[in-house]
């Protein structure tokens, strides 16, 4: 049956239009800036970052006022404005050994080369809510103004990662030293199994709640790999690309990072005497919660690499990176608002001759 | 900046100039009144930059994730090439990244331009990373042991 889909284009600029206001909401309430949600929702920017997989701070904050706040739609925003953008290349490996740390902490030891640092960090709060930030007013110890004398001291000695201190006495598993040219999600499909640098790409880009529960299922015994946290450290790398038309090396600038070591549940094979082995997280920005999950996520999702029986979700390749993705799920979830009128009159037509014949039959005993 | 090394040398000041901000380049480029001729080979453009990262930090290289960049390649006085590639979308930070450059490469201006914009841009990206690791130094753990007495 035919059902006709047209005549919704004046509701839909009304909908445009009151989209706008509601985006705006009270007009004697100052306007948001983009600086302002850059500075002050600084998490939120590095969130619509790290799942749009892409590192631009004044884009991400614009997602997020476009959005009025809706991060998952703020990346879909920033994901459609990346396929504008030719690609120069790819990037020299980052080296996260060499970052510069705001923020460095290790669970699994107390004397770290390079000592731990707290950071900016919610872990000392007592989560309350604070009244005083319900005004907008000067506070103590708060400026963005270097403390006096620090810009003339040492610059940042250097800080080890904690899992090559473990690996020179061989106790954890070594790094693979080179591998095959590494898949490119944004380029190809993934294509079941699927090796380690192509799950570590859709990981680092995955839903951080869909992350955090299956990294959370893990630890509640659904596919538990004995996590202690290495170490996690946030900060600024230096990025280095080589033009070709240049043939060397050039820094093009800074980016944030999070990175998380786990050092997991240690075995040995055959010959070989047992170590620890290991998940990794790296994310854009300033994502301790999610680099962590994703680092449990990349262990658990090494199970049959590493002899285990792989039976619980996390360890489910195809099952976690299918669903990862919240542009791809937010998509199909939502896609079931489009007119289906048709399908539906289709099995309403169905349903309405099974009841028909159902009656004829039950009248018929 | 050794001169022997000259492509260790360029390196060094064009990360330098991609780390300043445009206000930063725009000021140093009005003090440096120049009138060399440039003409826009490359325009500046705007792209993505993969960044690639290593499993568990030194292991196999993976994609992680995209950035912006803007890329611009200026001719300059005696057919010199200036290159910029920059993080971020700034049309302007990368025109004068390419144009500081081209000079940068012409023993005629190289002196005069590492000393009144390079040096200075460099000690004061040196004076930032030194102010961000006193403030991250404030918060590191001094571990003590309690230690029952004897007795």
């Amino acid at each position: 049956m035919y059902v006709a889909v047209k005549g919704g284009e004046r509701a839909i600029d009304a909908s445009l239009e009151m989209l706008a206001r509601e985006r705006r909401g009270d007009t004697s309430v100052p306007e948001l800036s983009i600086e302002q949600i850059e500075q002050q929702m600084s998490l939120a920017v590095d969130r619509v970052m790290a799942e749009g997989s892409l590192r631009d701070r004044k884009l991400a904050a614009l997602a997020i006022k476009q959005a009025r706040g809706d991060l998952v739609e703020a990346i879909f925003l920033l994901r459609a404005y990346r396929t504008t953008l030719p690609r120069f290349g790819f990037s020299e490996p980052v080296d996260t050994a060499a970052m510069q740390v705001s923020r460095r902490i290790s669970a699994a030891f107390k004397d770290v080369p390079g000592g731990q640092l707290l950071g900016p960090t919610f872990d000392y709060t007592h989560r309350l809510l604070d009244f005083g930030l319900m005004t907008a007013a000067p506070r103590p110890g708060v400026s963005s103004a270097p403390m006096p004398g620090a810009a003339a001291g040492p610059e940042q000695p250097p800080m080890p990662h904690v899992s090559d201190i473990l690996g020179h006495d061989g106790l954890i598993e070594a790094e693979p030293s080179h591998g095959a040219e590494p898949g490119d999600i944004t380029r190809d499909p993934p294509s079941f199994p699927v090796d380690r640098s192509t799950r570590l790409q859709a990981l680092s880009r995955g839903d951080e709640g869909f992350l955090l529960a299956l990294g959370y299922s893990t630890q509640r015994g659904y596919g538990n790999n004995h996590p202690f946290a290495g170490e996690i450290r946030f900060g600024e790398v230096a990025i280095a690309f080589v033009p070709p038309e240049l043939g060397f090396e050039v820094e093009i600038g800074d980016v944030e990072l999070t990175e998380c070591q786990m050092i997991n549940q240690f075995r040995g094979r055959g010959d070989e005497p047992p170590r620890f082995t290991r998940g990794y997280g790296l994310v854009f920005g300033h994502g301790e919660r999610k680099a962590m999950a994703m680092a449990l996520v990349d262990r658990a999702l090494r199970a049959r690499e590493l002899g285990e029986e792989p039976g619980s979700p996390a360890q489910d390749e195809e099952f976690v990176l299918s669903h990862a993705d919240n542009v791809d799920a937010s998509g199909f979830v939502q896609h079931l608002k489009l007119p289906h009128y048709v399908d539906f009159q289709a099995e309403l037509l169905a349903v309405r001759d099974l009841r028909e014949k159902a009656k004829v039959r039950g009248a018929g005993e | 900046m050794s001169l022997e090394r000259p492509i260790e040398a360029r390196q060094e000041w064009m990360g330098v100039l991609a780390r300043a901000s445009r206000e930063q380049l725009e000021r140093c480029w009005h003090e440096t009144s120049t009138d060399a001729p440039f003409v826009e080979l490359k325009p500046p453009e705007t792209g993505l930059v993969m960044v690639r990262a290593r499993s568990g930090g030194n292991g196999p290289q993976f994609n992680m994730g995209e950035m912006t960049v803007t890329r611009c390649i200026l001719r300059g006085p005696h057919g010199v090439l200036g290159h910029a590639y920059v993080a971020g979308r700034d049309h302007r930070h990368a025109r004068l990244a390419a144009a500081f450059d081209a000079l940068l490469q012409l023993p005629e201006h190289r002196a005069a331009i590492m000393d009144r914009v390079v040096a200075p841009l460099a000690a004061e990206q040196r004076r930032r990373r030194a102010a961000r690791w006193a403030a991250a130094s404030r918060t590191k753990v001094e571990f003590l042991t309690v230690a029952r007495e004897a007795g």
